[in-house]
């Protein structure tokens, strides 16, 4: 596999599965919440909370890249704040790039979710707080193992938005090869030199490979989980 | 013993409902928007009541002067639903052993066995609830609501969802609960025959108010609640007991009024039943009638009479049991029917209406047939 791909190539695609696998596992609880309260709780500021979130599906992506770069930049607020207290950098690192990625696909999560969470019964959590399970337990041994496919396609929709995040990435983190060069920067780059066009070949190849196995994938898992409660 | 006093005001219905409900089996009993299904909910915690009080055993679950409010989940009922509710993505023995995973007591592994044992539901051990039959549900349901090992059982009209067969499969299992395991159950009907078979008190709900509640055969003697169930339903419930069967096989059944005769098939003696005497199936006569095929006549007496919009519903002392008959005007009139007249009651058919008959005390799951 090294040897068929450059050094950069090669970079290019581990950084952008290191930046999806992260993006999406740091983002699932905080979407699973989200989705949960969005489709159960009646609370004041419900539709800001919704707006919020299906924001970067709407605006420019490099809008949303401008933004965090204001936010989360070396001069950002909040940046600042993380720099000085936890030492956490977002600007120009990977773990900007990964949280582009996160803001990105976080609708795409959180909408796949909250339409499992709607389909579950809520007549069956009931049942279970008859039987004695506090809330927090009805949710981990019921509402739960339910929504376990719509979280599964969540992350895949997630996964491949965060790997084919290109806008508001290189506007926060810039395109630094090994740095902040994810697949779709790197293809970019390479098509704008002469005779890069093979190197972006083989990069859209991988891109199209790794897209299509993650859809296998989540296709696979949800026919496993749906057999295993339908009946055997 | 189960305490209950709640106000609740919804739109265009005000539940204003009180009464209690000491061991046995206790039946809330009105027709669909009466409120029935409000109240058992109100009692498990899955709504709350504007004001008022519930309490179980001296435990509050909820009152509304002193500001208690006891949530679901430490309240220890088990609830049966209408519709089992049963966990989808749980085989049937996870389901059953749901509520005991939250159990603070923890004596279940003998309960167990016991349970399924009751329920008939050992072979759906391994199952899935999704290849389950209606009534193998059901009864899946009843047997994980007992094993959440609770202060009581609240049903919410378990056998509406179900087909007759499914019903006399399953009504079976509701009288071994009933009669072997001492909790207390509430359970909500608009059925007379499945008061009849298995009550052993009645509150009858109308409109949001409780209009008659004590031991289902005093509510079921009563005029004012004959009136209630319409004439076609009125009745009385009576006990009796199998005394033998004789060579022709009909069973003789001693009542506190005298012998009765049933053609009904697997009867043991010693065996328990009850029986439902529909009111427009009683005729009455002055002297002991001959020559009629009906067998069974019984010696009784007035106790009163009262109008109804079809005739008169006439109230009979027969030993230490009441029975009810609804007869016309003219033939109160000519027979010169008074309070404390001796009659004779003649039983059309041993009233076997369907489902009418239960047997308690005795292993024969028998579907009720006979007639005369």
């Amino acid at each position: 596999m090294t040897d068929w791909l450059t050094p950069q190539e090669w970079q290019a695609v581990a950084l952008s599965l290191k930046v999806s696998i992260v993006a999406v596992l740091a983002s699932l609880p905080l979407g699973v919440l989200v989705a949960y309260a969005l489709a159960r709780w009646r609370f004041w500021g419900h539709g800001v909370l919704n707006g919020l979130v299906h924001l970067p599906l709407v605006l420019p992506p490099v809008v949303t890249g401008y933004l965090l770069l204001l936010t989360f930049g070396r001069r950002g607020t909040v940046g600042q704040f993380l720099d000085q207290w936890f030492g956490i950098v977002f600007a120009f690192r990977w773990t900007g790039a990964a949280l582009a990625a996160a803001v990105m696909s976080f609708p795409l999560l959180v909408r796949a979710i909250r339409l499992a969470v709607e389909a579950v019964d809520p007549r069956l959590e009931a049942a279970a707080s008859t039987l004695g399970a506090s809330r927090f337990w009805v949710f981990l041994t019921v509402t739960l193992p339910l929504i376990l496919p719509g979280i599964l396609a969540g992350m895949v929709l997630a996964f491949a938005k965060a790997m084919g995040e290109f806008g508001a990435t290189i506007t926060f983190v810039s395109n630094i090869p090994g740095q902040t060069q994810t697949l779709p920067s790197a293809i970019y780059s390479f098509l704008q030199v002469p005779g890069g066009e093979s190197s972006a070949a083989k990069l859209v190849l991988i891109a199209i490979f790794i897209a299509i196995a993650a859809l296998a994938l989540s296709e696979w898992v949800a026919q496993a989980v749906a057999k295993r409660i339908r009946a055997n | 013993m189960l305490v209950v006093n709640i106000q609740q005001h919804f739109l265009g219905f005000d539940l204003d409902a009180g009464f209690s409900a000491p061991a046995g089996l206790t039946v809330l009993f009105g027709q669909s928007g009466s409120g029935k299904t409000t109240i058992i909910n109100a009692i498990a915690g899955l709504s709350r009541p504007d004001s008022g009080q519930i309490e179980v055993d001296g435990v509050v679950f909820y009152d509304s002067a002193k500001r208690q409010y006891l949530p679901a989940h430490r309240r220890q009922v088990g609830y049966v639903f209408q519709d089992a509710r049963l966990f989808p993505h749980l085989t049937v023995r996870q389901n059953l052993l749901y509520g005991g995973w939250f159990a603070k007591t923890r004596k279940a592994s003998t309960d167990f066995g016991h349970i399924v044992d009751m329920m008939g539901i050992e072979h759906l051990l391994t199952r899935r609830p999704g290849a389950l039959s209606g009534g193998e549900k059901q009864r899946v349901a009843i047997g994980r609501a007992i094993l959440s090992r609770p202060r009581m059982l609240l049903m919410d009209e378990p056998l509406a969802a179900l087909d007759d067969a499914r019903k006399a499969e399953i009504l079976p299992y509701l009288e071994r609960l009933r009669d072997e395991t001492h909790l207390p159950i509430l359970y909500v009907t608009h059925s007379v025959s499945e008061v009849a078979r298995l009550a052993t008190t009645v509150v009858m709900l109308n409109a949001g108010r409780v209009v008659a509640a004590g031991p289902t055969s005093e509510i079921f003697s009563d005029p004012a609640t004959a009136s209630l169930l319409g004439m076609a339903e009125a009745g009385a419930i009576i006990r009796a007991r199998v005394e033998a069967i004789e060579a022709d096989g009909l069973a003789r059944l001693q009542t506190s009024g005298g012998s009765l005769w049933l053609a009904q098939h697997r009867l043991q003696p010693g065996a328990e039943l009850r029986l439902r005497i529909m009111a427009k199936d009683v005729l009455l006569a002055l002297e002991p009638p001959t020559g009629i095929s009906a067998l069974n006549i019984i010696a009784a007496h007035i106790r009163d009479l009262s109008d109804t919009p079809e005739g008169v519903l006439v109230r009979l002392d027969m030993g230490t049991e009441t029975i009810l008959s609804h007869i016309t005007r003219r033939s109160a009139a000519t027979l010169n029917l008074r309070p404390g007249k001796s009659v004779h009651a003649v039983l059309k058919t041993v009233s076997v209406a369907p489902g009418s008959v239960s047997v308690s005390r005795s292993s024969a799951t028998q579907t009720p047939e006979a007639r005369e």
